[in-house]
């Protein structure tokens, strides 16, 4: 089938971007959307143009790297992310637009390459349990309930891509940041620093600049992963709760 | 200085579901005593009356309903506050829109939540100027609410802007009802539904209340 | 091609390759094995914890063995410093990893122990392994679990509260501890986590988006690495008493493999280059149960769970050019070929033999999908029985989310249409020779997890890179990193050392050279062309003429490439196309190197088969008396014959026998 895409090009972060216009032709319906973007960047190469610059990495689903807007939406039609969108989800003659993720405290790097280290800092604020290497008991010493192991795996598949703060009105960053507050808080591992984690983790999430959260649901409807919305129920719950506690700082 | 919990997004937002939660409890009894209008306009009245003397002499005369109003005047001041610094910052984090832009799930209600919030704002000025303190009288001044009532209602204009604005209240608390529950930490997978569901069906029922008085008075039920 | 000179053929007047010195691990104590990881790390020497601040180590790569080690050196109390070429240090390709990990906890009581691990791996692994590395490994598997559990990764339990096991890979005990199909990320995100917590503590200062182009030796020791910051373009040098390499295998030297786009081998080749050996780089394991090509668009491919060989049957058609669609081709014209010529291990044989299978029925014509007739490459693994037998639901409940992720990619049903398969470069079991301690021939360069050679000799078994890459990085190399340590203080190093400075030149002419060429091909119509030479010459078959042809090719192209790519845009900016190129430019090299090793190589063992070392029935044969050793090459230029070192294995505890799955 063949393509136009009209795709943002910023040169560096102090740029003005602006929409450009490509027509792609002859895209195979079993391409994967940055396989048909490859096609594009080899053809723009050796015409002499600077090939769009666009993250990704293992290219199966996981690791978190992609992420782009497709025809205003996170990642595109389907479910899931760029890298497993298949072409089979377009129509030949389609026209497609392509941004990068927009948010203050995701600027863009080149192009569609957003710079995301303020999910990094998040998680660095309080994002984890500490249990240095070596102090761990046996693994066998705390039961932990199938029902809990398997709500807090759930929490845990977040890929921290960002598409959910890219689709978020307001560009919060709390379905990221509850997802991680509900993985730790569900296991037993998680309670002594509970409430110290989710206040230390929002505080940053605010200092990043993120918007804040409206219960609108946009994230949690474009989430690769299915990360469900009452992650963030459990956010402001356990934050809520947090004002009280003495562990809090 | 506020301690930076308390300014957290978080925090915010609790404080409008906290307020929010206030304004839907007056507005339960609001509506139930509006509906005292179909009872004709000396229970009407009475019921008006009774407002400013209820718990005399226990509490001074108008006590309760001063109190009453204090509690709504902080619960509407919070309230705006919060939403217009979390409207900012929303703003402030995203400079650079979307060229193009889908929606995906949200509700027409979730999407109208602030200018939806700031007419609401205006039509209960108006309404306080109307039927409260009794500055504007349109369709003829009354010591009677129930005449002022009945006397505005009677010009469309009237009844048709509180008809519309009706329904603004009606789709913000849709969407504001179950996003207490979110906020103060109450909702999960299982209850979502349900709050939903709830959050919706309350906000029919209310509005639906509130409506029947104009539209009562438009088609000449109520005179 | 046994012959020492390794000229094997007499027009060529340079040979191949020479021989040099044997090589020994000399730090694994003597003794019983048991105790061997206990006396060695009483014998370490050990760094005075208020000296430890002092004393800055680089971590290269976040995955599992860097990202473990990162966390684990800076709680320790040195000055950590790590760097990753993602955006994150989450998304490090061990993420990708999804079967699950192996630990000797014998939870199960099914028999399992710590020597039966290290049994069973010193076997997968064809006899091609170090026992005392292999018996530490198991040794630590059992400390992994309980340090992940306390970090919160949410294994899979059983409704007791307890933790569940599967087998896995045709393992007759259940010592797989596993996160539904996605362990590798749970278990990276708990290391990344650790790691986020040092960062956070400004123990660790993490550079992202940096890659790693050359190390820096001084006097012998492995002193700094040069980086370039891929956002600005900046080349700049980072100076340490060690330097840790975690960057994980080279299995993009195919071009198509199970691997990240960005996995790459510069780290290891540059410090290749520098002095240390590179071990075995020939051993390459290809998973059996991957999605076939689609078209000659591919960019990369993605593999499905190993698991899926409990339930599914793998077959193809008896008749060569059998056109018809699958669910039209009746019973009898089938041919199950595994459950034909494996009776007993049928659809579970180890990855390497379902691989060679595949690829044998494939090659006779057979193979199915999309393509030109009898030049198809794929196999069906169908699942109609498991569904008749179990119901659908049990099989949507097991094997749901990968059904889906094969429905998503190839836009089939797997549920009525069997799945199409096909071997594909999964993992290298190849990398810088380390010793007992992971230290590399230069002092003070330590090399952990896939980069590494050590523990899975010619052939991986399923569940042991998570398992090696952790104990790599949560316990061996805390442990063993002190002793050299404690042999300083070394020398102060700064950017002005006359080393530096060339090994910062020497980067920036590097660049300068790629962006210069400005020639007709693209960087990616190189790795592509490479990457398929490689396939067909050095893949799931390896022949003698066939990695001579391979060699000269190799050659030619890599002068082509330095003649004729074309790489846009500039140096001081984010530029994709130079990143890629300077990693295709190491790629052509290594992928010399690997073939000069698997023509030395004329056994058969694990990952690597020569056709001309095979069984009457046609399987791997192994030649224990001329090739039970471990070839650490040394490197002598581009283009110039690598000397082999050989490092001896012997084998005390487990005794040596063939292989066989009949």
């Amino acid at each position: 089938m063949n393509l136009t895409l009209r795709i943002w090009r910023q040169k560096g972060s102090e740029d003005k971007g602006r929409m450009v216009r490509y027509e792609v032709a002859d895209v195979s319906p079993d391409m994967s959307f940055l396989e048909m973007l490859d096609v594009l960047n080899e053809r723009l190469t050796l015409e002499g143009e600077e090939p769009v610059a666009f993250d990704h990495d293992c290219r199966e689903g996981i690791c978190g790297m992609c992420g782009m807007v497709i025809n205003g939406v996170a990642h595109g039609p389907e479910v899931t992310t760029a890298c497993q969108l298949h072409m089979r989800s377009f129509s030949d003659g389609d026209t497609i637009d392509i941004e990068p993720w927009r948010a203050k405290a995701f600027p863009v790097v080149k192009d569609l390459v957003v710079d995301r280290g303020a999910f990094d800092r998040i998680i660095q604020a309080g994002g984890y349990i500490s249990a240095p290497t070596g102090s761990a008991p046996d693994a066998h010493s705390i039961p932990v309930a199938k029902a809990d192991a398997d709500r807090a795996f759930d929490a845990a598949t977040c890929i921290g891509c960002g598409a959910c703060v890219a689709a978020c009105p307001n560009a919060s960053a709390m379905l990221f940041t509850a997802a991680k507050v509900t993985h730790l808080g569900l296991l037993p591992q998680g309670q002594p620093e509970r409430a110290s984690r989710v206040v230390r983790m929002v505080d940053q999430m605010d200092a990043e600049d993120f918007g804040g959260c409206t219960n609108i649901g946009e994230c949690a409807a474009v989430c690769p992963k299915g990360i469900p919305l009452e992650t963030i129920s459990r956010l402001n719950h356990d934050l809520l709760g947090s004002l009280s506690g003495a562990d809090a700082k | 200085m506020i301690p930076t919990r308390y300014r957290s997004s978080v925090f915010l937002k609790a404080a409008m579901a906290v307020t929010g939660a206030v304004m839907v409890l007056f507005l339960i009894m609001h509506m139930v005593g509006n509906l005292k209008a179909f009872e004709g306009q000396e229970s009407f009245d009475a019921y008006s009356h009774w407002l400013r003397v209820v718990g005399y002499p226990a509490v001074p005369e108008g006590g309760l309903l001063w109190a009453i109003r204090i509690a709504l005047t902080v619960s509407v001041v919070v309230h705006i506050a919060s939403a217009t610094v979390l409207a900012l910052r929303a703003r402030r984090a995203r400079p650079q829109r979307y060229q193009t832009r889908k929606r995906v799930r949200q509700s027409y209600a979730s999407r109208t939540m602030r200018w939806g919030g700031v007419i609401i704002a205006v039509f209960v000025l108006y309404h306080i100027l109307h039927l409260t303190v009794n500055v504007i009288a349109p369709g003829g001044a009354s010591d009677s609410p129930y005449e002022r009532l009945v006397n505005g209602f009677q010009q469309p204009l009237v009844a048709v802007f509180y008809i519309v604005s009706l329904l603004l209240v009606g789709l913000h608390l849709q969407h504001g009802l179950w996003s207490v529950f979110a906020t103060l930490g109450a909702s999960s997978g299982r209850r979502e539904p349900l709050l939903r569901g709830g959050a919706t069906a309350l906000s029919v029922l209310l509005i639906a209340g509130f409506m029947l008085v104009p539209v009562s008075v438009m088609i000449g039920w109520v005179s | 091609m046994t012959a020492s000179d390794g000229s094997h053929a007499p027009m060529t007047p340079m040979p191949l390759y020479t021989d040099g010195e044997p090589i020994a691990d000399t730090k694994a104590p003597a003794g019983p094995i048991e105790a061997r990881w206990d006396e060695r790390r009483f014998n370490a020497r050990l760094v005075n914890p208020a000296n430890k601040r002092k004393l800055t180590v680089l971590v290269v790569g976040t995955g599992l063995a860097g990202a473990s080690a990162g966390a684990t050196l800076a709680e320790l109390g040195y000055h950590v410093k790590s760097f990753c070429y993602q955006d994150s240090p989450r998304r490090a390709h061990s993420i990708a990893a999804q079967g699950g990990i192996n630990a000797a906890k014998n939870y199960r009581n099914d028999g399992d122990s710590i020597h039966r691990l290290f049994y069973d791996t010193v076997k997968g692994g064809d006899f091609r392994a170090r026992e005392s590395n292999v018996y530490r490994l198991a040794q630590v598997s059992v400390e992994i679990i309980d340090q992940c559990v306390a970090q919160g990764v949410p294994f899979a339990r059983e409704y007791g509260g307890l933790l569940d096991n599967r087998s896995f890979g045709g393992a007759q005990v259940s010592r797989t501890f596993y996160a539904r199909g996605q362990t590798g990320q749970q278990l990276l995100i708990g290391a990344y986590q650790a790691l986020s917590r040092q960062i956070g503590l400004g123990n660790v200062e993490m550079h992202a988006r940096t890659e790693m182009l050359d190390l820096i030796v001084v006097d012998g020791r492995a002193r700094g690495i040069v980086t370039r910051d891929l956002v600005t373009g900046e080349i700049s040098s980072h100076f340490a008493d060690a330097v840790v390499l975690a960057t994980g295998g080279y299995g993009n030297v195919f071009f198509l493999s199970t691997n990240a786009k960005g996995c790459n081998v510069t780290a290891v080749w540059r410090a290749h280059r520098k002095g240390a050996l590179f071990a075995n780089p020939c051993y390459t394991q290809i998973h059996p149960t991957c999605i076939p090509v689609s078209g000659d668009y591919q960019s990369k491919l993605t593999l499905m769970s190993e698991s899926l060989r409990n339930d599914g049957r793998v077959w193809v058609p008896k008749k060569a050019g059998d056109e018809r669609p699958p669910n039209e081709i009746p019973e009898d014209e089938r041919d199950y070929y595994l459950e034909r010529i494996y009776p007993a291990f049928g659809n579970l044989v180890p990855r390497d033999i379902a691989s060679r299978a595949a690829k044998n029925v494939c090659d006779e014509g057979r193979g199915v999908g999309p393509g030109e007739s009898g030049h198809r490459q794929g196999v069906y693994l169908d699942f109609a029985d498991a569904i008749q037998r179990l119901g659908r639901k049990a099989v949507e409940a097991k094997y749901g989310n990968l059904f889906d992720m094969y429905a998503r990619i190839t836009g089939e049903d797997p549920y009525t249409v069997p799945m199409r398969i096909y071997p594909a470069v999964h993992y290298t079991m190849g990398g810088l020779w380390v010793d007992y301690d992971l230290q590399s021939t230069i002092p003070g360069l330590f090399v952990t997890g896939e980069a590494n050679f050590s523990d899975h000799g010619a052939n991986r078994l399923g569940a042991s890179a998570l398992m090696q890459g952790l104990a790599d990085g949560y316990f061996v190399l805390p442990n063993t990193v002190n002793d050299y340590l404690a042999s300083g203080p070394f020398e102060k190093v700064d950017a002005s050392h006359p080393e530096a400075v060339a090994a910062e030149e020497e980067v920036r002419e590097r660049v300068r050279r790629l962006l210069s060429v400005d020639g007709d091909r693209t960087v990616d119509s190189f790795h592509r062309e490479l990457g398929k030479l490689m396939w067909d010459y050095c893949g799931m078959e390896r022949t003698e003429e066939g990695l001579t042809k391979a060699i000269d090719r190799i050659r030619e192209l890599r002068e082509e490439f330095w003649t004729r790519v074309k790489v846009t845009g500039g140096g001081e900016e984010l530029n994709q196309s130079l990143e890629r190129a300077g990693r295709v430019a190491d790629f052509f090299e290594l992928a010399e190197l690997m073939c000069i090793d698997a023509l030395h190589r004329t056994e058969s063992c694990g990952g690597h088969f020569r056709a001309e070392s095979q069984t009457p029935e046609g399987e791997a044969l192994r030649d224990d008396e001329n090739f039970a050793y471990v070839a650490a090459w040394e490197y002598t230029g581009t283009g110039e014959p690598p000397v082999l070192h050989k490092e001896e294995l012997t084998y005390e505890y487990v005794k040596m026998t063939q292989r066989s799955y009949k």
